[in-house]
């Protein structure tokens, strides 16, 4: 029987706020094995980081070990000095986080900071722990090592800076690793790459992991084992791919049903969302914390507190009736809509560009959509797709190109539109925290809204904000709140609707639901097709997310340095040939082990102020030749309304992923 | 990298061309009948009416700022009415002595608002944060006068430690100096304390609260170590730019310590200047006052460019 | 009561605002409570140190010191909080109007500022005083001025942030115009920093008026101005202290008062 490396032994932390002293973390029991991956899922608030935190000594001031040990290699940490705690650090614990940017010294060049863990940990001298950095830069292959060495962090793409994170870590060469939220910072095809990564180290190196994230895909993907909790507890546990295909906690059945795939489709169900909001730190409900929320509660559920239970073969569960927790997707509810033929285009932009500065954002992009349709604008960092809606709502100013909605040429500048064009186009963004203004209350701002954009007097405004909040299912008592008071989640409902106010026949979404948890997302999600279904309000839906993307939208544009690449119906870029950066983007989405293509693009994002020449595209592309690096690609038309810019003859096109396992399940 | 300096210089020159204006206008336009202000009310009309011809004051005001500003570029500042001397010279003098009141003063302040600072932030809430924040504050907020009058009465007359003179006696050596320019030199110090040990601290704060200290803790590095090599160098850049700004309130200073000590520097020279309607030497002083200020704003800018890597690379 | 929790939790800022108090209510009573009219002379008690008949002793013309230190806070609070003002709504419409419209209107205002910047404040104010002549009137008035463009770098700075935020580009998506922008969306969010800096510039207010009595640059002789009188009476630092040591503490209580009130109002911004 080996020793595991980490042993969390009934532990429970809690955190002081005004006095009290509030549980954050209760009664978590988990080992992890040598050169074992464990991963820990749930949503914020849930006690994760907390953990991370606790297994590295490090929790802060406002927090204590309320009961429990943790113990690394046999050693408690509770009853560890500060000086032994130290010695520990980067020698037998090392820590990955979410940030890698802002984790990495500005001031002090990569080589340096990785040398000094040689020196700190092997007693290198200079030249020696010069050497094991560059070649342990090699081992997280960056290429080229030697010259990276001498460079700082801000030199370095996000990809790069993490892989020198992860060399750091791995340099003291310690037996448990702790990586909390490592690749949510990425873009995606980046993050395929560092989770790849992963998957080689862990045949290099001998560390454990223990890997915290919200992305169940990820854990899956990564991890060998994995534990989900819920309000500070954990609530199942057990072998990864048996705990996602067949969870036996309802919490863990609820959160894997919020959670599009990469085939969920809206024509066929709706995503499950899970009603209430978790219980605040300190308000925790008398029995189990998920009963008030549960799909199967039932009495019993409120009496007291369930224990954590063997039910063999390795899962744990913290439920009383396992058995009962449904099954993948029974959580979801079936939908039946044939979904209406697409109506008249409500907004034609064509030859659009936009340039910071000597920078073109922005090329000559020409999009339509239609009365009740979603088009989806997808892309990474530097693809301009913020840029465009900007653009579009008159916030930014393009340079050349026109933006209609109907037969209705718009004015350039949001200023200067009319009345009646404001309250026909409207945006929803990306950040729920600067979204509402803080010093006013939610009335107010949907009655301005109310009153500006729909003309509707201050009298008749109080009902029609009433009615608002109802769309949004939001109380209407929120009318009193400040945003500060809401959650994430009611405030995007309060934008949502501010949105709606006038009756809008076209809303932009920038990333709406990025900053939320997954279960939140889901309701927003659903609340949005709801309201698309009863207005006929079209959308142009900008995400990062291809499996949100798969789900809400009617057609996808994949945006690329400024331009898009492709523009199609989901079904067919999902499902058919598609763009080499579109296959890479589809193949990034992680899924359980086997059965994903290793399409890895080479080199990184060079950004809007290095567009290569001819493709932009051609420095990453798998299947680049001569005529990609000089010449723009024309556009090919696989099917009708759906169009590919590529130099590849049809023939030789990738054809993506979704196809492939049709075909496969035939 | 000489672009960026190029660039910063112009900008400088641009500013003083408008300072120039600036100072043109307040002395010379805005008070009307300068011949007036020069001879008093009493004088005839006559007399004043000579005066503004003697001092080319009736000409058209662009040809009088062009005649100004030309002789202040080929080293005419005119000349001083009450004192009967050149101005430029005797400006150029009293600064020097200004510089090395200035001087002593900062190489007094930095290290210690820097280092105090450090510590304080290192441990916040302690008790030497809160002394130091409180004494710091208390003395901050005194004007020069007030401390220096204090310091006076304690150290000069109560307890006789230091001379109330301020000027050394000719041919006095470097620790004599020192001792005599002590007392002014901390009027300004306790001035501008409190300011710097804030900033210094609150970079202390920040930066111990960044991901990277984090990083640095959790590779297992001492404490001494992660403030040492990690946390210092990030946490001190801004505070250079914060001595460039305190220049500002240290040259003023000097205008009230040169004054009350009786230190004949250019703050004490400006003084007089205000107090006898002497318009020349007045200009001639605030501008020689903002060029020194500006240039030296512009060498901190300097220093912190270079030492900041994203800078550095940038200017490149 | 709820006014006096956050003075509960608070002993800096209690503190201030009790120091703040009493100056303005002795200040105010001046009339009513000093022993003596300020520029009463009495020629036989010249230069007597403090006794139970003169609390802070007399100066060379036989002036009680007490009564000329309580109605010299008369010109502070005269002074102080009208020059505060002025800076206040100067800076914050500069500083508000350059973060809102930025590029080429911010280059401008950023450059004025400089400008008017790279003088340190008493060389302006020097300048300014000696060729407008000095009065309580134009001590103000100067003392606004110079302030106004530190006021509007901090009121810029707080607004730059805010005018990045969603909630302002939802505003303009509505088409509301930019003075209805700055005033109802920006300026809610920008009020704090914008409260603690007045609060820190109404210190350096009484500290600069101070100063520019001590040069002779606020009101005139014989008025009670503490500053002044620091500065007549200079010459018997060593003879007559009090003459001097009184004015000069009376001036450090008054900022300190306004330091301390400054630094707590900062630290429940923050907290």
């Amino acid at each position: 029987m080996t020793a595991p490396v980490l042993a969390v032994d009934q532990l429970g932390i809690s955190y002081r706020r005004r006095g009290r002293w509030l549980p954050a973390v209760l009664d978590v029991t988990l080992d992890l094995l040598p050169g074992e991956a464990v991963g820990v899922v749930g949503e914020s608030g849930c006690g994760k980081s907390t953990l991370a935190m606790a297994a590295l000594g490090y929790l802060p001031g406002n927090a204590r070990v309320d009961g429990g040990d943790v113990r690394i290699e046999g050693r408690s940490l509770t009853a560890m000095s500060a000086e032994e705690l130290r010695r520990l650090r980067g020698a037998s614990v090392a820590a990955v986080y979410q940030n890698p940017g802002a984790a990495l010294n500005p001031s002090i060049t990569v080589g340096a900071q990785v040398a000094e863990v040689y020196r700190l940990h092997a007693g290198h001298s200079r030249e020696q722990a010069r050497d094991a950095a560059e070649e342990m830069l090699g081992r997280v292959r960056i290429p080229a090592p030697g010259g990276v060495l001498d460079r700082y962090p801000y030199q370095l793409s996000g990809g790069m800076q993490q892989r020198v994170v992860i060399a750091m870590a791995l340099a003291g060469d310690p037996s448990l690793l702790i990586l909390d939220e490592p690749t949510t910072a990425l873009d995606a095809t980046v993050q395929a790459e560092i989770l790849d990564l992963f998957a080689l180290l862990r045949d290099d190196f001998r560390a454990a992991m223990l890997f915290i994230s919200h992305d169940l895909g990820v854990v899956q993907f990564v991890c060998d084992r994995v534990g989900v909790m819920y309000a500070g507890e954990m609530v199942e546990q057990g072998e990864a791919t048996a705990v996602f295909e067949r969870p036996r906690h309802p919490y863990t059945a609820s959160l894997i049903d919020c959670i599009p795939d990469i085939d969920t489709r809206k024509g066929d169900t709706r995503l499950a969302a899970i009603p209430g909001i978790p219980p605040a730190l300190g308000a925790r409900p008398e029995g189990c914390a998920f009963a008030p929320r549960c799909p199967i509660a039932r009495q019993e559920c409120a009496a007291s507190p369930p224990p954590l239970r063997d039910l063999g073969g390795g899962r744990h569960s913290r439920c009383l009736f396992p058995d009962e927790t449904a099954a993948r997707g029974g959580n979801r509810r079936p939908v039946d809509s044939a979904g209406g033929p697409a109506g008249a285009p409500v907004l034609n932009v064509q030859g659009v560009s936009l340039s910071y500065g000597h920078t073109r954002v922005l090329r000559d992009i020409g999009l339509t959509v239609r009365r009740a349709q979603t088009v989806a604008l997808v892309g990474e960092s530097g693809s301009g797709k913020t840029t465009l809606a900007r653009a579009i709502t008159g916030l930014a100013t393009p340079e050349s190109g026109s933006v209609a909605l109907g037969d209705l040429v718009l004015r350039a500048s949001a200023g200067r539109r009319s009345h009646h064009v404001r309250q026909r186009l409207q945006m929803v963004f990306q950040s729920p925290d600067g979204t509402l203004n803080p010093s006013h209350r939610v009335g107010g701002i949907l009655g301005r809204a109310v009153r500006v954009l729909a003309g509707v007097n201050r009298r008749a405004a109080r009902d029609r904000v009433g009615s608002l909040l109802d769309d949004v299912a939001l109380e209407r008592a929120l009318a009193q709140r400040r945003p500060t008071q809401l959650s994430g989640g009611q405030r995007q409902r309060v934008a949502i609707a501010r949105a709606f106010a006038g009756s809008p026949e076209l809303v932009i979404l920038d990333e709406p639901t990025s900053a939320l948890d997954v279960s939140v997302q889901a309701a927003i999600l659903d609340l949005l097709l709801a309201l698309q279904q009863r207005d006929g309000v079209a959308y142009l839906f900008i995400s990062h997310d291809l499996a949100v993307v798969r789900y809400l939208a009617d057609r996808v544009a994949v945006m690329y340095l400024g331009e898009i690449v492709e523009e199609g119906p989901v079904e067919a870029v999902f499902g058919g040939h598609c763009h080499p950066y579109t296959e890479a983007l589809i193949a990034a989405v992680p899924r359980p082990g086997g059965g994903q293509s290793r399409v890895r693009l080479a080199g990184h994002n060079p950004g809007p102020d290095a567009r290569p020449a001819g493709c932009p595209f051609h420095t990453r592309c798998p299947y680049v030749h001569e005529a990609c690096r000089r010449e723009t690609p024309p556009w090919r038309t696989p099917r009708e309304a759906h169009r590919i810019r590529c130099h590849l003859p049809l023939d030789e096109m990738p054809v993506s992923e979704g196809s492939r396992r049709a075909a496969g399940a035939q | 990298m000489t672009r960026f300096v190029l660039r910063r210089l112009l900008l400088l020159l641009i500013t003083l061309a408008v300072a120039s204006v600036l100072i043109f206008a307040m002395t010379t336009v805005l008070p009307g009948n300068v011949g007036r202000i020069v001879l008093g009310p009493f004088a005839s009309d006559q007399a004043v009416q000579a005066l503004n011809h003697q001092m080319g004051l009736d000409r058209a005001i662009p040809v009088r700022y062009w005649d100004w500003i030309s002789g202040v570029l080929t080293g005419d500042w005119g000349q001083s009415l009450s004192l009967d001397t050149a101005v430029l010279p005797l400006a150029l003098e009293r600064l020097g002595r200004s510089l090395l009141l200035a001087a002593y003063a900062l190489a007094l302040l930095v290290p210690v608002a820097i280092l105090a600072g450090v510590v304080a932030g290192r441990r916040q809430g302690g008790l030497f944060d809160r002394v130091t924040s409180i004494v710091g504050l208390t003395f901050g907020a005194m004007p020069e006068f007030v401390t220096g009058v204090l310091l006076i009465v304690v150290f000069g007359i109560w307890l006789g430690w230091l001379p109330v003179q301020a000027l050394p006696p000719d041919g006095a050596g470097l620790l004599a100096t020192l001792r005599h320019l002590l007392m002014p030199a901390l009027s300004l110090v306790l001035l501008l304390f409190a300011y710097l040990f804030r900033m210094a601290r609150s970079g202390m704060l920040d930066e111990l609260a960044a991901d990277y200290t984090r990083t640095a803790v959790l590779k297992g590095l001492p404490p001494a170590v992660v403030i040492r090599r990690h946390v210092l160098r990030n946490a001190l850049l801004p505070t250079i730019t914060v001595i460039g700004a305190q220049l500002g309130w240290l040259v003023g200073g000097l205008v009230v310590v040169e004054s009350l000590f009786r230190y004949p520097g250019i703050g004490s020279l400006m003084k007089a200047a205000a107090d006898n309607k002497d318009i020349p030497l007045l200009a001639g002083c605030a501008l020689l006052i903002t060029v020194v200020y500006g240039f030296a704003n512009l060498a901190a800018d300097l220093v912190y460019a270079w030492l900041n890597p994203r800078v550095r690379h940038a200017m490149e | 009561m709820r006014w006096s929790e956050p003075l509960r939790r608070s002993p800096v800022l209690a503190v201030g605002i009790v120091m703040v108090v009493a100056w303005v209510a002795t200040a105010a009573l001046a009339p009513w409570i000093a022993p003596a009219a300020p520029t009463d002379m009495a020629l036989t008690a010249i230069n007597q140190g403090p006794s139970t008949a003169h609390w802070f002793g007399t100066d060379q013309y036989g002036r009680d010191i007490l009564s000329r230190v309580l109605y010299g806070g008369r010109y502070v609070l005269a002074i102080a909080p009208a020059a505060t003002v002025i800076g206040l709504f100067l800076g914050t419409v500069i500083g508000l109007t350059a973060a809102y419209f930025g590029r080429w209107v911010d280059e401008v205002i950023m450059r004025v500022l400089d400008a008017v910047m790279a003088f340190p404040i008493v060389v302006l104010a020097l300048l300014a005083l000696t060729t407008l002549g000095a009065s309580t009137g134009n001590v103000i008035l100067v003392i606004g001025l110079v302030f106004a463009p530190l006021i509007a770098r901090t009121a810029r700075a707080a607004a730059l942030v805010e005018v990045r935020r969603e909630y302002v580009q939802a505003a303009r998506l509505r088409g509301e115009s930019a003075a209805w922008i700055l005033t109802m969306e920006v300026f809610p969010n920008v009020r704090g920093p914008l409260v603690v800096e007045g609060t820190i510039r109404l210190g350096y207010a009484v500290f600069t008026s101070a100063t520019l009595g001590f040069l002779g640059l606020g009101v005139q002789p014989p008025a009670p101005d503490w500053g002044l009188m620091v500065s007549e009476n200079r010459a018997l630092l060593t003879s007559a202290p009090w003459t001097v040591l009184f004015p000069a503490l009376a001036i450090a209580f008054v900022v300190v008062a306004f330091s301390l009130v400054a630094d707590g109002l900062a630290a429940r911004e923050t907290a």
